[in-house]
């Protein structure tokens, strides 16, 4: 049985793609030659270090500016950590602690024999690895035993910031029927260099991000999904500036989504450019191994523009995503690329640009997990108006072959849901997609009709300015304001003074191992 | 403001709401209440929407949300009314025009441009409201100040710190800033802004500053109980606000 397609232009279509391929590789050269803080410190995670000092400070932020400090971080934290483990015959956690406590200069220590100090911290990067193979292997092997669900995924959003609240109302939502839970975070988070420890109780408009809070979550879902016998996703951020470590963090705590975008904070984070591209490279490198799927931010171009005018940008936007995520290693299935139903309710026909714009999304990445997101620009305080627009926005995503739906909710603009709210969201998506499972199988888009002219109209656009972004460079392009209107410095926003020009001597032993396993070449 | 609707009488002085007839006090309500399913369940929403002050009620829809929550919609009527007359709003009056005329406007009255900054502070992290507003692009075919040949625009984005706000509007000798907020069911924007105004007072920029909040859920009262000049709600186009500052700071000049 076929799904609902268009025709678009295959020469536009692999030249979009070759551009892009393009686009992303010469910001390899770049990547490559770099490391960030955040890089060095989930290094130190994979090795096992975790907790905080005594004043709060999370100890692989405490080692890696203990590195900075002696001016030694362009060696890589795994040469320094396992110099001092095998000199001292302690693990890495011991040594982190002791520097912790001010008790330790990893710079001081007499420098042990290389093949030693490699043999051990490759040891521990084969074990780190293991670790997230095997969380991989439980997550598979449960999508088998329990029944994974049918397609559009329902997806809802949970963000009381106390995460023993959120696992109650995820309960609720799952029962109800939703097979994706999202742990909203605490806001500004993602400008936050560490990553908070520990379980949390209390956030604004969200819940911290932390690796304790993903593990209560995750038991929660499972014992849920036991007693359902279907899988229930859990999703939450690697986005912002500390996206290898928490994608560090879902790896070992079985996530099965991050939100990952390889431009979205430069955009709309004000991150800097330079940090956030080595920084989603490494964390994509993670979440390939992990089999998790990213879902990508492009729904933020059409919050900020016209989602007519701007759909281009949405277009580019998903192949400049998909490109960086092929060079990590990552599988079609695994990307989430993003999109929105952000169309102004008032313009007529604006249900048939709505339909284009999915199909093309659907076309151009006939093996993603399309991520869909929904209104929220034009939803106001009328929450029957806004019950209806999430209904079109269903039916949209049912009829054009979606798969993951971001469940609207009809008091979207007014505050974070309540219980309520998502239970309505539940129901009407229940509603439409059971009611129109097939619809997208029965019925054909017209040849040459508004839906396919208007889809390579925004193809042909898409491609100019991925012409022009390869042209300049994608760095300069950002600069230049292509990009959501927004134009980012290459040296401004937060974050540049972490990134680190690597060394010759430069040690990553959690990085080779990860582009081994995922069979990348890495030229140099 | 009496009136007939239709040949039924209607008193402000004892005014309810409508429904089907006049004077029927009706009222749609939805809720949760955290209580399992089942006939007590019902009966509790009863009694709950009875303590609301409704007399006669119906419960059209109980559901079961699992994990020991109900979901209600209830229609109830009220004998309770109010007297219109005795009700007082504080509102903003101003000519909205259009934006050839508040260029125009601002040439004659002021005879420069006019200096706004604008920004989402501290932990916000929203600019929608603000980009709809200040943009070029503006919201719903209203162009932003930005495309006004009288206003230079300070965009400073979101998350700007109060500090930074207070150091752009003395940098620029900004003429209004433009402050958007989200409100938070922890208050925290009303922290927020009590901070930032706090901050103008003690720095001195206070004075002759045109303050502006603008986010759905602000409201005019809102805004000048925490000491800004005035709150803009949902809906607001650009017009509005350019309008708004054109006439203010005209009249202030004319003042001084």
């Amino acid at each position: 049985m076929a799904r609902l397609s268009i025709t678009l232009s295959r020469d536009d279509v692999s030249e979009a793609k070759k551009t892009a391929k393009a686009i992303v590789d010469d910001v390899f050269h770049f990547i490559t030659k770099h490391t960030t803080d955040t890089i060095e410190r989930t290094v130190l995670r994979y090795f096992g270090v975790d907790g905080v000092d005594a004043g709060e400070a999370p100890l692989p932020n405490v080692v890696v500016d203990h590195l900075k400090k002696k001016g030694v971080l362009d060696t890589g934290s795994a040469y320094w950590i396992s110099n001092a483990c095998v000199a001292t015959g302690k693990d890495p956690q011991t040594v982190a602690e002791a520097v912790g406590a001010n008790a330790l200069d990893l710079t001081a220590i007499p420098s042990q024999p290389l093949e030693t100090v490699y043999r051990f911290a490759q040891e521990k990067a084969v074990e780190a690895l293991d670790r997230v193979e095997s969380v991989r292997k439980t997550r598979d092997e449960l999508l088998v035993q329990l029944r994974d669900n049918p397609k559009p995924y329902k997806y809802v959003i949970v963000a009381t910031g106390n995460i023993y609240e959120d696992v109650s109302q995820a309960k609720a939502a799952s029962e109800q029927g939703a097979d994706v839970i999202a742990v909203i975070r605490s806001t500004a988070q993602s400008l936050l260099d560490y990553v908070p420890y520990g379980p949390t109780t209390e956030g604004f408009g969200g819940t911290y991000a932390t690796q304790e809070n993903f593990r209560i979550m995750r038991q929660a879902l499972d014992e849920i999904a036991a007693e359902q016998k279907r899988y229930i996703r859990l999703t939450n951020y690697a986005s912002g500036l500390c996206m290898p470590e928490i994608a560090m963090m879902a790896s070992w705590e079985g996530l099965d989504f991050l939100l990952n975008d390889s431009m979205y904070g430069i955009l709309f984070r004000d991150i800097n450019m330079k940090r956030t591209f080595v920084d989603q490279y490494f964390s994509r490198l993670i979440v390939a191994l992990s089999g998790i799927t990213i879902n990508t931010g492009e729904d933020n171009y059409l919050t900020t523009s016209d989602a007519i005018e701007k759909a281009y940008a949405v277009t580019a936007s998903q192949l400049i995503n998909e490109a960086f995520a092929k060079k990590a290693g990552m599988k079609e299935a695994y990307m989430g690329l993003g999109h929105a139903f952000e169309i102004d309710p008032a313009i007529e026909n604006g249900f048939l640009y709505e339909l284009a714009h999915a199909l093309l999304a659907r076309e151009l990445f006939p093996n993603a997990t399309l991520k869909y997101m929904p209104p929220t620009k034009f939803m106001t305080g009328n929450v029957f108006k806004g019950y209806a627009m999430n209904t079109l926005f269903n039916l949209a995503s049912v009829f054009t072959g979606q798969d993951i739906q971001l469940l609207g909710m009809l008091t979207e603009a007014i505050h974070t849901p309540y219980l309520q709210d998502r239970y309505l969201a539940i129901l009407n998506a229940n509603y439409i997609f059971n009611n129109a499972r097939l619809l997208g199988y029965e019925l054909e888009v017209k040849k040459g009709g508004f839906i396919e002219r208007r889809a390579q109209e925004v193809l042909s656009q898409a491609l100019t300015l991925l012409k022009h972004t390869q042209k300049v460079g994608l760095m300069n392009a950002i600069q230049e304001a292509q990009f959501a209107d927004i134009s980012r410095s290459q040296d401004g926003g937060k974050g540049l003074s972490g990134v680190h020009r690597k060394s010759e001597g430069y040690y990553n032993p959690v990085l080779s191992e990860l582009e081994r396993r995922l069979g990348i070449e890495v030229a140099l | 403001m009496s009136e007939f609707k239709g040949n039924v009488f209607i008193d402000p002085k004892q005014l309810t709401s409508y429904g089907d007839a006049a004077n029927d006090g009706a009222v749609q309500l939805s809720f949760t209440l955290p209580i399992p399913y089942g006939a007590l369940a019902k009966e509790a929403a009863k009694v709950f929407v009875r303590n609301l002050g409704f007399d006669t009620l119906d419960i059209v829809s109980m559901e079961d949300m699992q994990e020991g929550y109900t979901f209600f919609v209830v229609y109830a009527h009220t004998q309770k009314t109010i007297d219109v007359s005795k009700i007082k709003v504080m509102d903003v009056s101003f000519r909205v025009m259009s934006r050839e005329e508040t260029d125009d406007f601002i040439q004659k009255k002021i005879g420069r441009p006019l200096v706004v900054v604008g920004a989402t502070i501290e932990s916000d992290a929203h600019t929608v409201g603000l980009d709809a507003i200040l943009n070029m692009k503006g919201y719903h075919g209203d162009y932003g100040l930005e495309r006004y040949k009288m206003f230079t625009v300070h965009n400073m984005g979101s998350q700007v710190l109060c500090e930074e706000v207070v150091r752009k509007v003395k940098e620029t000798k900004a003429d209004a800033l433009l402050i958007s907020q989200i409100v938070t069911q922890k208050n925290l924007h009303i922290q927020n802004l009590t901070k930032l105004m706090d901050l103008l007072e003690i720095e001195g920029v206070r004075k002759g500053l045109l303050t502006i909040v603008g986010g759905p859920r602000i409201s005019y009262e809102l805004a000048v109980e925490l000491g800004y000049d005035v709150g803009f709600g949902s809906g607001t186009v650009p017009s509005q606000v350019a309008s708004y500052i054109a006439t203010t700071l005209s009249e202030r000049a004319e003042l001084t």
